[in-house]
């Protein structure tokens, strides 16, 4: 095992947090401002988790907190790892629940039946359509008919972070996202006709406005709660051990 | 009534509250839940408009009475009880509680009841004697409320349908539903409004008031009202967004006005949340942004008219003052 300096290994741990997203939300928990905390030393990494309210939902919570916990321990050079979310009403139960993995339902008993699968799954959907919606409005934009769209392979689709994005989407999804695959494909791979379209990217565009808005509004709260965090993240972010 | 370029508006604020979440009546949760409400009070106001702390933890009647019908615009406001006795153990505004103020100015308030399914029996007799005791047409419920080792419920339990069907006989016909994270079950979407599709179905006679438009699932909530002619969009939290982030606004407008309709869209300030002076001023000067227009269309004085007041008028049985134009026959 090469010895990482703790600044090297902060570079690290924040990158593998950089890879958690809020599923709600589909950004990276880094970017909105949840990790409040982050702090490396010899083999261990530790952080503070924190949301924009006492009551967000607490599948997603604990979706989130496990992903930090398993995207840390897989940084190389970690042997321990400690996640905490802070300040909510399920606080206790997830942290506990993350550290002894005990899996979702044991840590809910009597409240959930059954892990959370199906319920990522379900907002992987949702990101997919989004990334749809941000990839279409800006063909359409550029002049591109529904009937043109409908023909449109990836390969076709200029270059963009949006259509990055729409790939690693479909991805997770396990859909084709190849160059030569269609564009626009049901859930289950299918490609879309042209008389499907305009329904399919009506409701798209409804899912994209609705994430958007969730993200903006859950960023005010969480600067009303604790501040501006342009500061704390370059802090998090940069060399300074703490 | 407001009135601006020679435009007037009749208005029903449709969503207010009189709470007393202070730190004698409330639990540590009671605690969380009125924080969260004041995050979303000096988040999404004007600065201007923000209250201190202790004051948004418990306001007066009298600052209630001044802030809607003084210098707020409202004509008629409608109570929406919201019990929260396992956060806050004297309720948060019980329907009684709300009852005092309501029977002392019974031409400024709709005074709406709840109930609970997993009340039973006694709660459908309760809801019966709410019912005559107030001649009430509404109720509002909050599937996410706990309840002992319950932590929510859906419309489609059968014993909700059972208070729906009461609710048809005794002509409650307005049920509102507040849609937040029901805790159980966890590992589902805890904002799911399916149970919303169920009972709208299930219940043709009576309307579906979703506030908050199913935020923060506008889609999930505009694929059903699409399709059930009885859900309505009430815009509690989503109106305040005009001030901060109006492009954002405009697409929930945009987006409303295409998947229901200007009928079927109710304005609501969820006062002391936030102050309807401002939103009603605001509301009456928006416009979609030009560039979004081809989109989404424009709001003329006429959708603002019904969404401001005629809309829920109707709901309602509420006398319109002549002084207010009769919305135009809409060109679809």
């Amino acid at each position: 095992m090469p010895t990482m300096t703790d600044d090297g290994l902060r570079a690290a741990a924040w990158h593998a947090l950089s890879t958690v997203s809020d599923p709600e939300l589909d950004e990276p928990i880094t970017d909105l401002g949840f990790v409040a905390e982050l702090t490396v030393d010899d083999d261990r990494a530790a952080c503070v988790l924190r949301l924009p309210t006492y009551f967000c939902a607490p599948n997603f919570a604990y979706l989130m907190v496990a992903d930090a916990y398993d995207a840390l321990a897989a940084v190389p050079g970690v042997e321990r790892v400690q996640v905490r979310l802070d300040d909510h009403f399920a606080s206790e139960e997830i942290n506990a629940g993350v550290a002894a993995e005990f899996g979702f339902a044991d840590t809910f008993a009597g409240l959930a039946d059954g892990e959370l699968a199906d319920l990522r799954q379900a907002f992987r959907r949702k990101a997919h359509l989004a990334a749809v919606d941000r990839v279409c409005g800006g063909l359409r934009a550029d002049g591109w008919s529904v009937e043109e769209l409908a023909r449109l392979r990836l390969r076709d689709v200029p270059q963009s972070e949006d259509r990055e994005r729409l790939c690693r989407r479909r991805r997770d999804l396990g859909l084709p996202a190849g160059p030569d695959d269609h564009l626009l494909v049901e859930d289950d791979g299918r490609p879309l006709a042209a008389d499907e379209l305009p329904a399919h990217l009506r409701f798209a565009q409804v899912v994209r406005v609705s994430i958007d808005g969730n993200a903006g509004f859950c960023r005010g709260l969480l600067r009303t709660r604790y501040g501006d965090d342009e500061t704390l993240r370059s802090e998090l972010k940069g060399g300074t051990t703490r | 009534m407001y009135e601006k370029d020679g435009e007037r508006y009749f208005i029903v604020d449709g969503h207010v509250h009189l709470w007393d979440a202070s730190p004698e009546n409330r639990n540590h949760y009671g605690k969380g839940f009125i924080d969260c409400f004041y995050g979303y009070h000096s988040s999404l106001s004007p600065p201007e408009w923000v209250w201190p702390k202790e004051k948004f933890d418990k306001y007066t009647e009298q600052d209630l009475m001044h802030d809607l019908f003084e210098i707020g615009y409202v004509d008629t406001a409608i109570f929406q009880p919201t019990y929260l006795t396992e956060f806050f153990p004297g309720g948060f505004n019980t329907t009684d509680q709300n009852g005092v103020l309501a029977e002392k100015h019974p031409d400024r308030f709709v005074l709406n009841g709840s109930f609970d399914p997993r009340d039973g029996e006694r709660g459908l007799e309760d809801l019966q004697r709410l019912v005559e005791r107030y001649k009430l047409k509404g109720v509002k419920l909050y599937t996410a409320e706990w309840k002992g080792d319950s932590k929510g419920w859906k419309l489609s339990d059968p014993m909700a349908y059972r208070y729906l069907e009461r609710c048809r006989e005794l002509g409650v016909t307005n049920i509102h539903v507040h849609k937040g994270p029901t805790i159980w079950p966890l590992n589902r979407d805890a904002f799911d409004v399916a149970d919303v599709d169920h009972a709208a179905t299930a219940f043709p006679e009576l309307n579906f008031i979703v506030e908050h438009c199913g935020l923060p699932r506008l889609e999930d909530f505009c694929w059903i009202a699409v399709q059930e002619p009885n859900v309505y969009a009430g815009l509690a939290v989503a109106i305040p967004f005009m001030y901060s982030r109006p492009r954002y606004f405009a697409q929930i407008m945009g987006e409303l006005l295409f998947w229901l309709d200007e009928n079927r869209i109710l304005f609501a300030s969820d006062y002391a949340i936030w102050h309807p002076k401002w939103i009603v001023e605001q509301f009456v000067d928006f416009q979609i942004p030009e560039d979004m227009q081809g989109e989404y269309g424009t709001l003329t004085p006429d959708i603002k008219r019904k969404i401001l007041g005629l809309n829920a008028a109707r709901l309602y049985n509420l006398e319109v003052p002549a002084a207010i134009p009769p919305p135009a026959v809409a060109a679809h």
